[in-house]
């Protein structure tokens, strides 16, 4: 089997501590909280820390709290299962509940965290291999190597965000607490990320995501969200949609329009959305919307599936989450694609 | 013996080794642990073809925890392969590679993590070949040979059979139809990785534990490789989690596993990665078809001519038995008078293919049941009835040869036809496409498809007249009995087979039979779990020892009852006379008579099949003593939008001979039809530059459970002569169908035609886009490759003829 290189393993209790010894170790550390992602990867070579922090044991990282009045509180390490189960989120937030469950398997869930999954390495075919099989293909700039090899002409990488809650919690409008040794500060969803396949996170490496704050649940609001992927369970997504929509009637006053798994960070389509704005939902303008969201994706071929029909599905899965969500759909308002 | 007088057979027992697997007993190859033992990493190449110039593994010695490191210098310069034709194979290359994976250095460490960093420490010094990735580029570039032998450049295999006259065959049709398809390659994907654990003993003895289906072959290219005595080699198959033929060939790793253990004097286990089984493969060939068949109005087949190019790989491996099965096994279906078949292997610098679960004919099936299918539409028939009229006769010979016992599919379609509603189901689908249907992007269909396979190669590896198959059964005084065979336990349940079997004959129960298997040291010989052989030929030389057993215990509790041998039964662990049933002897006490009586109770069982091969060159691939036969119905939905096929149920019917127990066949059945729905929609072998482009469990694409639909099997059961009580095969044939009733399905639902697997979501909007555009809504191979084929060897027809006397076989009194 495929070993795991050698590191020291840490374990505190409080997230200051945590704080401190990320500090202390500075680049040599990374944080592990399920270790669902990061394990395998570091088998594979594509991570080599000497130290992990491990959160596991840091009882006030875990739990939800708080009320749809006033505001619900993830702890970052509560595991995706937690989330995916929890009664207020599956009501106030279907989108959310919806994408944590979907999330590879029921095991991995059962271990993986919220956390995890907002922070989950971007994922490209040509990286998430082997040492030997990139050793042989030639290394790319994402580890070991100077060029993108989906993109030689590249300056940068072009891995892909492969989160399925990302796309839904930035959608809803979530915030984030982080903690450092320095300190506290809580950042909306989009200051999270950035467009590059290496350096997607925003955020300092010091710094711990210690929560996720949902808002207060607000009348009108619905949610979805559909993720493409080859099996109804294992796969990253390989597009996501989610959205969100304040309606009044058949009227829709606010919206929210995520992709995941079109670019290295959740990529908003804000024209898109506001073309929903104030417009009464009809097919034609599903359609408009649909073609405005799909039209800035381009789907690299560094995933699983063809990359333009990723970009062909990104407009019927657009068109399908927005009428879902704005009552013209079929199914369910939190259906599930699996192409 | 009627149905209802059996005792064992036919009982819906678990198998006797479920609950070991389940609770977690079963001691796997790699749960081996032996004292002092190393731990073994081969360096593999990262170039697809190139020379070996040099290799330095100074640093990787001088690595602390290293205990040797090996070479091609370090081990005897004989190649090897699994067919006596193809010795092409290096247990370490020597002066070339030809796929990225070929093994060049192999280092023994006290640790996995230590030998994984000295491979790294290993310097090859390459000087890089064109790579040939394709069968167009193979035939392309013959100035860049990749192995010296074969039928021409890059071509391992070339053959041309003819059986009739094919063109006169069309000139009497009423419909003839040319079709091309593709079907891509795919890797057997078991859950467990190969591994295997040598012990050269200090008495200079060496013994394999291994992972494998093929203990004996191992045994004989050991002994050739190392230049040691086979007499001083023992071969283990541990239980094998999931063979499916990845672990039918001798492989690299066993071979330096042992060399290793030589070296260093210890133990010595090697254990493949993920990736590694990839590029070990033995996978299904990827098969471009051309194939043309003439039609009568009523669709009855005027004739059939095939022609088939493999994509080999690296190594020959089963590939000339893989060319010939591509050809041979389509005749035995259907009523095909006149059958032309043409094919050749070609090399490529990819992992070798070779034998995957329906070896060689699953390919062929597809083509011939999308292309019956097509006219089937053409001449406005029913694709069932058009099947059911075709079935050909029980106890005839084919076009080419192969002589087929019992048939049962016509009642295995009627009984799919009638489980599905097919009738009913598809005049209203067609007819309800009506403006709630239409608003759906959710389009239903139905398709169906049959097909046939052999239980057990006729003919063995390497030519010999010694049994195929030999059991030995000994009686313990306690009442056990125990059972000495060299077949392997793949999952399929063999042991299981065995112990009822024998349980049967005896009058005992499966857990009083204890089970030894796959041990080249104790076990007379079985050639090895492949081509569904195993039930059929162990079990039959298990009933010949049995009975031989029960034989010996008659004479014995006969004299002591002074009753005769002819009237005495064994049941309910007692011998006895039925109709005074109070005085029979336990089994145990008349085990003890047996052996006062005759000596040491032990007996042996042998099976060869019938001689039945085909009298020209060629005519040893295909002969089997019988074949099963399933007919397949797939319902499914399309989203028309995306692509995305769901599959609701699959009604499956097969003509198992006779159940030994319907639970086991069940569950082949299943699995087959598991395995087939993978490779119709997302399973594929495929590569990026020179490298295997998704080499791990998560990123190859293979079904999950809730990928499986509901599966309705139905048996059939036909009895066979042959057959061990009448069984055929359950593990390969059921596959088969499942893959062209997918396509004919989505054919069905959209009205396209997916001429190649997998059948991925692009693929089916393309073929939407084609039909939108009013263009042949067709997805498929556009080219084939330029290969002159040989001038076929023609030989009359044998289609018709009578078979040859059944029950005719070697070691049978």
């Amino acid at each position: 089997m495929i070993r795991l290189p050698a590191f020291t393993y840490l374990a505190p209790s409080t997230i200051d501590a945590a704080a401190r010894l990320v500090a202390e170790h500075g680049r040599e550390a990374m944080l592990v909280a399920g270790g669902t992602d990061l394990y395998p990867n570091m088998k594979r070579r594509q991570f080599e820390p000497k130290v992990l922090v491990g959160l596991r044991g840091i009882r006030e990282l875990r739990g939800i709290r708080g009320s749809a009045a006033g505001g619900v509180t993830i702890g970052a390490a509560t595991t995706l299962s937690a989330v995916a189960a929890h009664r207020d989120i599956v009501r106030d937030f279907p989108a959310l509940a919806t994408a944590a469950g979907l999330v590879s398997s029921p095991q991995l869930r059962n271990m993986g965290t919220i956390g995890g999954n907002v922070c989950v390495d971007t994922r490209c075919n040509y990286y998430n291999q082997s040492y030997e099989w990139r050793k042989a293909i030639g290394f790319c700039m994402k580890k070991d190597g100077d060029i993108c090899l989906v993109a030689p002409g590249s300056s940068r990488c072009w891995a892909v965000s492969s989160s399925d809650t990302a796309p839904v919690l930035w959608a809803l409008g979530a915030k984030l607490r982080l903690v450092s040794a320095e300190g506290e500060r809580t950042i909306p969803m989009a200051a999270l990320y950035q467009d590059d396949g290496i350096e997607y996170l925003a955020k300092r490496p010091d710094e711990i995501v210690a929560d996720v704050q949902l808002p207060a649940a607000v009348e009108g609001w619905r949610s979805a969200y559909l993720k493409l992927r080859r099996r109804g369970s294992f796969d990253f997504p390989v597009l996501g949609v989610a959205v969100a929509a304040r309606m009044e009637g058949d009227v829709v006053r606010d919206a929210r329009i995520v992709l995941g798994a079109v670019a290295s960070q959740p990529r908003p389509s804000e024209k898109a959305a506001a073309a929903l704005v104030g417009q009464r939902v009809t097919p034609d303008l599903i359609a408009h919307v649909a073609d405005l969201a799909a039209g800035p994706a381009k789907p690299l071929d560094n995933t699983d599936f063809s990359h333009p029909y990723r970009k062909k599905v990104t407009r019927v899965f657009v068109a399908r989450a927005v009428a879902a969500v704005c009552g013209l759909g079929d199914s369910g308002a939190t259906s599930e694609e699996v192409a | 013996m009627t149905k209802n007088a059996f005792a064992v057979i036919g009982r819906p027992l678990p198998k006797v080794d479920a609950w070991a697997k389940v609770v977690g007993e079963t001691k796997y190859a790699d749960d081996l642990f032996l004292p002092r033992m190393a731990y073994a990493k081969l360096l593999r190449s990262a170039h697809a073809h190139a020379r070996i110039r040099s290799i330095d593994t100074s640093r990787a010695r001088a690595l602390p925890g290293v205990l040797a490191v090996v070479t091609a210098a370090d081990l005897p310069r004989v190649k090897f392969g699994i067919l006596p034709v193809s010795q092409d194979e290096e247990a370490l290359c020597a002066e070339k590679v030809r796929m990225v994976g070929d093994p060049v250095a192999a280092v023994a460490a006290v640790d996995e993590e230590t030998a994984e960093q000295a491979c790294r420490l290993i310097e090859v010094d390459y000087e890089p070949l064109v790579a040939l990735m394709s069968i167009f580029d193979s035939l392309a570039h013959p100035e860049t040979r990749i192995h010296e032998y074969g039928d021409g450049p890059n071509v391992h295999k070339n053959v041309a059979l003819q059986f009739g006259d094919v063109d006169a065959a069309f000139d009497a049709a009423h419909l003839v139809r040319e079709d091309v398809f593709f079907f891509e390659g795919s890797n057997h994907l078991p859950m467990e990785q190969h591994a295997a654990v040598a012990h050269w003993a200090s008495d200079g003895k060496l013994t394999l534990w291994s992972s494998t289906q093929t203990p004996h072959y191992v045994h004989r290219v050991l002994a050739k490789v190392l230049e040691t005595p086979a007499a001083h080699i023992r071969v283990i198959a541990t239980p094998v989690g999931g063979g499916f033929g990845g672990k039918t060939d001798p492989f690299s790793h066993e071979i330096v596993a042992c060399q290793l253990s030589r070296l260093t004097g210890r133990p010595v286990k090697i254990t493949l990665t993920r990736e590694e089984v990839f590029y070990t493969h033995r996978g299904r060939h990827p098969v471009l078809m051309w194939i043309k068949t003439g039609f009568t109005k009523q669709g009855d087949i005027t004739g059939c001519h095939l022609r088939t190019w493999l994509d080999g790989g690296a190594y020959g491996s089963y590939g000339v038995a893989s060319t010939f099965y591509t050809g041979v096994i389509n005749p035995v279906t259907y009523k095909i008078p006149v059958y032309k078949f043409e094919g050749a292997r070609i090399f490529t610098n990819k992992p070798p293919c070779g034998p995957k679960r329906g070896h060689g004919t699953v390919q062929p099936r597809f083509a011939l049941e999308c292309q019956l299918d097509k006219a089937a539409e053409q001449l406005g028939l029913d694709p069932a009835d058009m099947r059911r009229r075709i079935v050909a006769e029980p106890f005839t010979k084919t076009a080419n040869h192969l002589t087929v016992t019992t048939i049962g599919l016509g009642e295995c379609i009627d009984k799919a036809v009638e489980a599905s509603g097919w009738r009913d189901k598809r005049a209203r689908l067609r007819v309800s496409a009506g403006p709630a249907a239409r608003r759906s992007p959710k389009k239903r269909g139905l398709g169906l498809a049959c097909s046939a396979y052999l239980t057990g190669a006729g003919t063995a590896i390497y030519w010999n007249d010694m049994p195929h198959s030999g059991v030995l059964a000994r009686a313990d005084r306690g009442g056990g009995v125990t059972v000495l065979c060299g077949a392997t336990d793949i999952g399929q349940g063999s042991d299981s087979i065995l112990a009822y079997l024998t349980a049967e004959v005896l009058g005992i129960e499966p857990k009083d039979v204890h089970m030894h298997p796959a041990d080249t040291s104790l076990a007379p010989v079985d050639l090895g779990s492949y081509s569904s052989r195993v039930t059929l030929m162990c079990g039959m030389a298990a009933i010949q020892a049995a009975e031989r057993l029960r034989d010996a215990i008659f004479a014995a509790v006969a004299r002591k009852l002074e009753v005769s041998p002819a009237s005495l039964v064994a049941r309910e662990r007692k011998v006895g006379v039925p109709d005074d049933w109070d005085k029979a002897v336990s089994f145990a006490r008349a085990v003890e008579l047996g052996e006062a009586l005759h000596g040491v109770l032990a007996f042996p069982g042998s099976y060869a099949p019938p001689k039945r091969a085909g009298k020209y060159k060629g005519g040893g691939v295909g002969p089997s003593p019988c074949y099963s036969y399933s007919a397949c119905v797939v319902e499914l939905t399309v989203d028309e939008d995306t692509g995305a096929v769901e599959l609701e149920h699959v009604w499956i019917a097969h003509d198992i001979g006779r159940a030994l127990n319907p639970l086991l066949v069940e569950g082949q059945v299943e699995g087959s039809v598991y395995m087939g729905i993978g490779e119709a929609l997302m399973e594929e072998q495929v590569f990026r530059k020179t490298l295997h482009k998704l080499p791990s469990m998560l990123d190859y694409k293979s079904p999950t459970t809730l990928e499986t639909p509901d599966i309705h099997t139905i048996l059939v059961e036909t009895d066979d002569p042959e057959g061990p009580f009448g069984a055929k095969e359950a593990g390969q044939g059921p596959l088969l169908p499942v893959i062209p009733a997918i396509a004919n399905a989505i054919h069905h639902a959209l009205g396209i035609r997916i001429d190649e697997v997998p059948i991925t979501p692009d693929k089916i909007l393309k073929a939407l886009d084609l039909k939108r555009a009013g263009k042949p809504a067709r997805v498929g191979p556009e080219r084939l490759p330029l290969l002159t084929f040989k001038v076929p060897l023609v030989v009359e027809s044998a289609f018709g003829e009578p078979a040859d006397a059944v029950v005719s076989r070697p070691f049978s009194s």
